[in-house]
């Protein structure tokens, strides 16, 4: 269990400066409310309509693909880093991974998710 | 390090996927009105995989560093999984083009999430069971809301997917908690280290496994969302959802407990006691106030799901668990066929804007429909468990396994309660005969060669359920 005491001192550390840090401001600091202090954005634009809008769904398929695209990067880095002690095997692996994304990205591109109107 | 023998223990697996991936990409090629194609390619790979799967039997063997198995209980499971998507291919053929709802993707989906449910009964390692549910459950998700924009559809949908994250929750946290007791993921490599680790963690775990696997096979506390998931979805897709879904997850649950976690036969056996007993009576006791046959098969399945419950309970007892579990897998088939059967009438009676469905639409089906309604007699009977059907074979094994454990007590609430579920089911049958009605039916080639054939095996293997049960007996031998 004591290797994890160095974690609690860690936590009870940032917390304790993290409160000295607001009760310092709270206690010292100048307090004079009026309603442009309290905006959202004090010294931004103002805001205006609901703080929940429609988005166009074409937003949703981009993140779709994104992460697509996102996992065969993450998955490439190691891969590349090992490629030689994994030999003719790895490349393999590889190719069938590839040619798994492959068929969804062919698929989203012929359903003409990627035509952005 | 990796070798080409890995990919013969999966290769009718490889070989679905493969070819559900090629068909994604054919599918773009074949015309909008022509997606009649595409299903009876999806059929032609779901027999080549059935080939495949027999063609494995009495092989033995592990692949990938034990990550998955390949015994006599997953070649027995997998061919049941297959005929079920065939069966749901077949059901879905006619039923998407009426529907309007013929689209490409229904038939690759479907074969993806066959190829995630054959993983399942594969699975060696509690990693490989999630990645499995997973497979199998996204493509579910997308197929109940299939119907879009139709609100019922789309919520299914919404509802199934939401809850079924949820469960996977559960699922990952279970095996975390396993993972922490045992320090190894491989049901092999649990047996061999339990004796030295916590216990608590590790029954907490498993408890959270079986919560999990209770969201997708439906049992009582965990079924809230089949009734409006069951009702919304399409019919083809709940036919298919109801028996694949449910194979898949019993032989998860079943592998896991009966190979991994013998050794808490005494601490989960009443847990599991308790919750086949509350699926079996809450869901015959709801069935009866139903008006709508598809809430009514809805809740039928979550009795089911109660009486296959049955089979797990004495797991931890070396004597008869053998034979329990070979029950449990007798009575999956028989209610897969029995459920295939009964979703074939339901599709053949329902009309657009979800209409024909009551069950006051079946009046008069006996004197119109005599083959139809004869059809939907025999599945009733089997859904309570009467000869001359394969329903009262499955229940007779499985009570018999229950009280050769020692569990009398259950073996009376599942013959109580199926007493029950007799007035709901029946009430189906006097509302066909008795009553007088102008039901219009649907006759679709492939749906009512689906029909025939479901009833045809539920009444002909009832009468020689031997091999049948001799099969799924070898089948759990190298279980244990």
């Amino acid at each position: 269990m004591h290797e994890y005491i160095a974690i609690a001192v860690l936590i009870g550390l940032a917390t304790l400066i993290a409160l000295i840090a607001i009760v310092l401001g709270e206690l010292f600091g100048p307090k004079k409310k009026s309603a442009v202090k309290s905006m959202p954005y004090e010294s931004g634009m103002d805001p205006y309509g609901e703080g929940t809008r429609r988005m166009p769904v074409h937003f949703y398929l981009i993140a779709v693909l994104f992460i697509l695209f996102d996992i065969e990067v993450v998955f490439f880095l190691p891969w590349a880093v090992v490629f030689r002690k994994l030999g003719l095997f790895g490349l393999i692996e590889m190719i069938i991974f590839i040619a798994i994304l492959l068929v969804g990205y062919v698929y989203a591109w012929k359903k003409g998710a990627l035509e952005w109107e | 390090m990796m070798s080409f023998s890995d990919f013969t223990t999966i290769l009718p697996l490889v070989v679905l996927t493969a070819w559900a991936c090629v068909l994604l990409l054919v599918d773009l090629l074949i015309p909008r009105n022509r997606k009649g194609i595409t299903a009876l390619f999806s059929a032609l790979g779901l027999a080549l995989t059935l080939g495949l799967t027999i063609a494995q039997l009495g092989r033995q063997g592990s692949g990938f560093n034990d990550m998955v198995v390949l015994d006599g209980f997953s070649v027995f499971v997998n061919a049941l999984l297959l005929v079920s998507g065939l069966l749901g291919v077949a059901l879905a053929y006619g039923y998407v083009k009426r529907m309007g709802l013929e689209r490409g993707e229904y038939y690759t989906l479907l074969l993806f999430s066959v190829a995630g449910m054959m993983l399942m009964a594969q699975a060696a390692d509690l990693i490989v069971v999630f990645l499995a549910l997973e497979l199998l459950s996204i493509p579910l998700y997308i197929l109940a809301a299939f119907a879009r924009p139709k609100v019922e559809s789309e919520e299914a949908g919404l509802k199934y997917f939401l809850l079924g994250a949820f469960s996977a929750g559960f699922v990952v946290y279970g095996i975390a908690l396993v993972y922490g007791a045992t320090g190894t993921t491989a049901l092999s490599g649990i047996v061999a280290a339990i004796p030295s680790s916590s216990t608590l963690m590790l029954t907490i775990g498993a408890a959270l496994i079986l919560v999990g696997l209770g969201f997708k096979i439906a049992a009582v506390p965990f079924h809230m969302w089949t009734p409006d998931v069951y009702q919304g979805a399409p019919s083809a897709v709940t036919a298919f959802m109801a028996a694949g879904a449910k194979v898949a997850g019993f032989s998860a649950l079943l592998r896991i407990f009966a190979t991994a976690f013998p050794s808490l036969g005494s601490s989960m056996s009443d847990v599991l006691w308790a919750l086949a007993a509350l699926t079996m009576i809450v869901g015959n006791l709801i069935a009866i106030s139903q008006s709508d046959i598809k809430r009514l098969l809805a809740y039928s399945s979550i009795a089911h799901a109660g009486y296959i419950l049955m089979a797990f309970v004495p797991f931890g007892n070396p004597d008869v668990r053998a034979v329990s579990v070979a029950a449990g897998l007798f009575y999956l088939v028989s209610y897969a066929i029995t459920n295939f059967g009964a979703w074939g009438v339901v599709i053949a009676l329902e009309k657009a804007e979800g209409r024909g469905l009551a069950l006051d639409d079946y009046a008069g089906l006996g004197r119109k429909y005599p083959a139809l309604a004869a059809a939907m007699t025999i599945f009733m009977l089997s859904l309570i468990g009467l000869p001359p059907t394969l329903g009262l074979v499955g229940k007779f094994y499985l009570f018999r396994a229950v009280i050769a454990g020692g569990y009398v007590g259950l073996a009376v609430i599942g013959v109580l309660t199926s007493l029950i579920s007799a007035y709901y089911y029946l009430r189906v049958v006097v509302i066909m005969y008795m009553r007088e009605g102008e039901p219009t039916t649907t006759s679709e080639p492939y749906l009512n060669m689906t029909t025939a054939f479901a009833a045809l095996v539920t009444v002909i293997v009832s009468l020689v359920p031997a091999p049948l049960f001799a099969w799924a007996s070898s089948a759990v031998l190298k279980l244990f």
